[in-house]
């Protein structure tokens, strides 16, 4: 940061007062409050909490549910991820050649940002459900074949699919400002040099598009462990078995179904630690988002 | 540019199609099922074309999940963090930029590192702040022994207390306690040249001036930017309000009303799943921020583009 | 190599009309410069020749076929952008050789052509650099190598050069020059500077407003311009303007104050026809006071070195003068000018195109290629 005008006064400390208060308290202290948990456990009988080191972490560690919940996320994670970012580039590569038409694509994939996480896994819910969804044609001539109560990687392949057709319009909004920041010479020089669209894209359009490729990666699989509690909490509310037992909600789960804080926090510490290490992975990436000279 | 490509044409046209069917499919079987009665929804197969039922269903949802309190609940609270971040995230973003001292890039940081962890990851210790808000300072109070102090010297016991749970403060404060807008801000802020602010300061402007009648006049675009991605995301909160919310009578929102929709054993207690009303309700809650992303494109793509979540 | 004609060529964007029916035939290895200033037009017409632009109405033929439906890559133009579109994901190698690459040229051939042409801009040791690596000069460089690997037709260069500071400016502009001499393709060249268009042109073509002014080469544009616009257009300092009517009895041009001043031949108009005369400034004549045509003061004197600019203002307007002394003239002073009669321009006042005067003077073009 290179520029400062003014002089510090209490101007400035009054404007950057309220921030700083509501960042402490609702932030640091909640953070900090989790790694006291985190390593301590509350006493049966009240008293307080007493510190015990590791265990927590040992205990989730070695918590077979704990690493299924971590199997299926990751699971999650990838599938929405390459679900979202392909339909997404897709969608934007095609809509960027600007046929008749291409404002009403537009609006038409970018809406469903707009829709609410529990509202795409209640209108999934009923897409999926095997009575009346759109698998009631196949569960009509094989009955029970498409059951996601009882089938877990129906389950799992539900909850994917709501969470990858919410993620699209994210993607797809930033493939095509990339598309359409790559100055037009450029198209009209390829174009010039006998490049025909085709070629174009392959040539010119996707290698322009790697950092924001990069980018829109690390975002969807971070957005994959945070925004997923609404989808998972109205499609399938965990099961069936814990199948789709996704961190975040495992945490909610442990700690205000279970009231098992200590738990909770240790989990929480350990997935912050992980969506951290993403986002410093995509701040490296930020500032390379565009490389036109 | 002259290109003949008619077979391409034709592709791009049904790719993109194709993109649109699968994108429009699952609202519009939900569309479909809100407008059918009860028996209709429920036979398989699918029903694939609207029904004439729409209206009474949206009534009877309506009626149902009682919507009317909610919904003034939900517009205060995206009016609330929307105003809220607008504000906070500007005045903080000016005092970091156009201000010199010493710790700026230490308080800087310190706001930048909590867009690293949303507060689905920290859900349960903000929670419990929540239940009280000055319980960070009460616990400082008692870590440090001031409250002993006081105590011992003015012979009141500090009992600092501030339940935030089943209030819209509750409901606000923490969504707006990210640097969302504020980084957004400072990069407009930066873009600022040099010159208008020495302009400013040779016309005799101090610095509340300059940020009244020069930066918030030019930053017309991004908070209008910024505002509609908040009202979006406050709009759509649900794990947040699903906690902090015990009095849903009073304090509910909508969307965390579409848990208590979900036609499962719980509700429907083991009869017909009432699809038709579960998908009228979702319609309901989806349409504001539906409206306000179709109606605000142009600001609303800006504001994703520059806020970096 | 192929000549260009266009024909009646409009081009319109929804209501507004960039280009108006231009006329204008390119010869086959001609260095054509297409000069105005921007909004004229001049772009435009450059990329409906490329193909990168559809046209509204008329025709444009290449090497006599009509290319109106041809797409960019059929027309065997190559193209210098202004901001060079240098891919930015490509070396500098990838970027000359990828026309080559997509028209399926085996790699040992590609690999020859690229290093042979970036020696011949001297490029060699930037090949496998990117082109953000690059300086303002070695990028425009490669842009020139990237067309001419494809040995084009027709070069079209877009305002090639306005992005380099002055002293490259002059550099790349010799350097253009003397590689459109030894490939002799045919080459046009949009520039709004006049010293580009002066000192590159075979043929100057002057636009303004979407239509055609003048064509002509650099001398016959600057010594005949064929309208008000020409003549204020090229040359610098700009030429002066005075308005008068033709006087047959006195033999010469009545200025509004009364003033005459005489021609040496009399064009063959009406007496009264009202007229622009127009003089440049290094052909009027500094006197002492009263010994001039016309009588006028000292605004300001500007000194450029190897002369000096005199600022003189005569009834309210504004008169430059180029004189080589360094004469003590303070502001106020009042000063006679001296108007030879052999250096007067004549312009219509109406139409504001150009009135021949059979002047004495040792003229090389014809009066046919003032066309416009």
């Amino acid at each position: 940061m290179r520029r400062a005008h003014f002089k510090f006064s209490w101007i400035a400390a009054a404007l950057l007062a309220p921030q700083l208060l509501i960042v402490f308290v609702f932030f640091y202290w909640p953070s900090a409050q989790a790694l006291y948990w985190a390593f301590t456990l509350e006493q049966p009988w009240g008293g307080g909490n007493t510190w015990v080191g590791f265990d927590n972490f040992r205990k989730v560690l070695s918590d077979p549910y704990y690493w299924s919940s971590v199997r299926v996320s990751v699971i999650y994670a990838l599938a929405t991820t390459v679900l979202a970012i392909g339909m997404a580039l897709t969608l934007a590569i095609f809509v960027d050649r600007q046929l008749a038409g291409y404002r009403a694509y537009r609006v038409a994939v970018i809406w469903p940002y707009a829709v609410a996480a529990p509202a795409v896994g209640l209108a999934f819910q009923f897409v999926f459900n095997p009575g009346a969804g759109i698998f009631s044609y196949i569960n009509a001539v094989a009955p029970g074949w498409w059951d996601l109560s009882q089938n877990p990687w129906q389950a799992i392949a539900a909850i994917v699919v709501a969470g990858a057709w919410k993620q699209v319009a994210y993607s797809f909004v930033f493939f095509l400002a990339a598309l359409q920041s790559i100055p037009r010479s450029l198209t009209e020089a390829a174009a010039m040099d006998g490049a025909r669209p085709l070629r174009r894209m392959i040539d010119l359009q996707l290698p322009l598009l790697t950092p924001t490729f990069f980018f829109l990666l690390v975002i969807n699989i971070t957005d994959s462990f945070t925004d997923s509690f609404g989808i998972v909490d109205t499609l399938t509310g965990g099961g069936p078995f814990r199948a789709t037992d996704l961190l975040v909600y495992k945490i909610y789960a442990d700690g205000f179904r279970g009231f098992d804080y200590s738990g909770a926090a240790a989990q929480s510490i350990i997935l912050m630690l992980l969506v951290m290490a993403l986002t410093f992975v995509q701040f490296r990436y930020i500032e390379r988002r565009v490389h036109y000279t | 540019m002259i290109e003949r490509t008619p077979l391409l044409n034709i592709a791009t046209h049904l790719i993109l199609l194709c993109g649109l069917v699968l994108i429009l499919t699952p609202i519009w079987l939900a569309f479909v099922a809100a407008t059918h009665t009860l028996q209709a929804v429920n036979s398989a197969p699918v029903e694939l074309w609207p029904g004439d039922q729409l209206w009474p269903n949206l009534r009877e949802a309506w009626a149902q999940s009682d919507f009317g309190p909610k919904f003034v609940n939900t517009l205060i609270v995206a009016i609330g963090v929307v105003a809220g971040k607008v504000t906070l995230a500007c005045i903080t973003a000016f005092s970091l930029v156009f201000f010199r001292f010493r710790f700026r890039m230490l308080i800087f940081w310190m706001i930048f590192i909590t867009l690293m962890l949303p507060l689905e990851v920290r859900i349960v210790p903000t929670y419990a702040v929540a239940a009280n808000a000055l319980s960070p300072f009460q616990t400082i109070l008692d870590v440090t022994g001031i409250s002993r102090l006081i105590q011992a010297v003015s012979g009141i016991e500090v009992s600092l207390e501030w339940n935030l749970l089943n209030s819209y403060a509750g409901l606000i404060l923490p969504l707006v306690a990210t640097a969302t807008g504020t980084f957004l801000y400072r990069q407009f802020f930066l873009t600022i040249p040099d010159e208008l602010v020495e302009a400013a300061r040779m016309d005799g402007a101090g610095p509340l001036r300059f940020l009244w009648d020069v930066l918030i006049p030019l930053s017309k675009t991004n908070i209008a930017a910024l505002a509609t991605i908040m009202f979006v995301y406050a709009w759509n909160q649900y794990l947040w309000p699903l906690l902090v919310v015990t009095d849903r009578a009073a304090y509910g929102m909508v969307v965390v009303q579409l848990s208590d929709l979900v036609p499962d054993q719980m509700t429907t207690g083991g009869g017909t799943p009432t699809w038709h009303l579960a998908m009228a309700a979702t319609l309901v809650v989806m349409l504001p921020p539906i409206a306000i992303v179709i109606l605000m494109q142009r600001w609303f793509v800006r504001g994703l583009i520059n806020t970096d979540k | 190599m192929a000549e260009i004609s266009i024909r009646k060529v409009s081009k319109t964007f929804g209501k507004t009309t960039v280009l108006g029916g231009v006329d204008l035939d390119i010869f086959n290895g001609e260095f054509v410069v297409i000069l105005g200033p921007s909004g004229c037009g001049k772009s435009t017409l450059l990329r409906l020749i490329a193909g990168l632009e559809e046209i509204s109405a008329g025709e444009i033929a290449i090497a006599g076929v009509v290319v109106n439906a041809l797409e960019p890559r059929e027309r065997g133009c190559a193209m210098v952008f202004q901001n060079y579109a240098l891919y930015p994901h490509m070396t500098v190698a990838q970027n000359i050789g990828y026309a080559l690459k997509v028209a399926g040229v085996a790699r040992a051939e590609r690999q020859a052509r690229v290093e042979a042409t970036a020696k011949s801009v001297g490029l060699t040791e930037y090949l496998d650099r990117k082109p953000g690596q690059l300086s303002g000069g070695q990028r425009q460089r490669v842009a020139m190598a990237r067309a001419i690997i494809r040995e084009p037709r027709v070069f079209l260069f877009d305002e090639p050069l306005s992005n380099l500071d002055a002293k490259l400016r002059v550099q790349m502009r010799h350097e253009i020059r003397r590689i459109h001499n030894r490939i002799g393709a045919t080459s046009v060249f949009v520039t709004h500077d006049q010293h580009e268009g002066m000192t590159l042109a075979d043929r100057l073509v002057v636009m303004n407003k979407g239509s055609i002014e003048q064509v002509g080469t650099p001398a016959e544009v600057h010594d005949r311009p064929a309208s008000v616009y020409v003549a204020g257009f090229i040359g610098s300092p700009a030429m002066n303007f005075l308005p008068g009517q033709i006087s047959l009895v006195r033999r010469g041009v009545l200025l509004e104050n009364g003033t005459l001043i005489p021609l040496a031949q009399m064009p063959v108009l009406e007496d009264g026809h009202l007229v622009q005369l127009g003089i440049r400034p290094e052909h009027a004549r500094l006197t002492p006071r009263g010994r001039g045509v016309i009588e006028a003061q000292v605004d300001m004197i500007e000194d450029l070195g190897a002369q000096r600019l005199c600022n003189l203002m005569f009834e309210d307007m504004p008169f430059c003068v180029l004189i080589e002394a360094r004469p003590p003239l303070p502001a106020g002073t009042p000063v006679g000018l001296d108007i030879p009669a052999e250096h007067i321009h004549l312009f219509d006042a109406a139409s504001e195109r150009r009135i021949e005067i059979a002047l004495p003077l040792p003229v090389a073009a014809p009066a046919e290629a003032l066309t416009g």
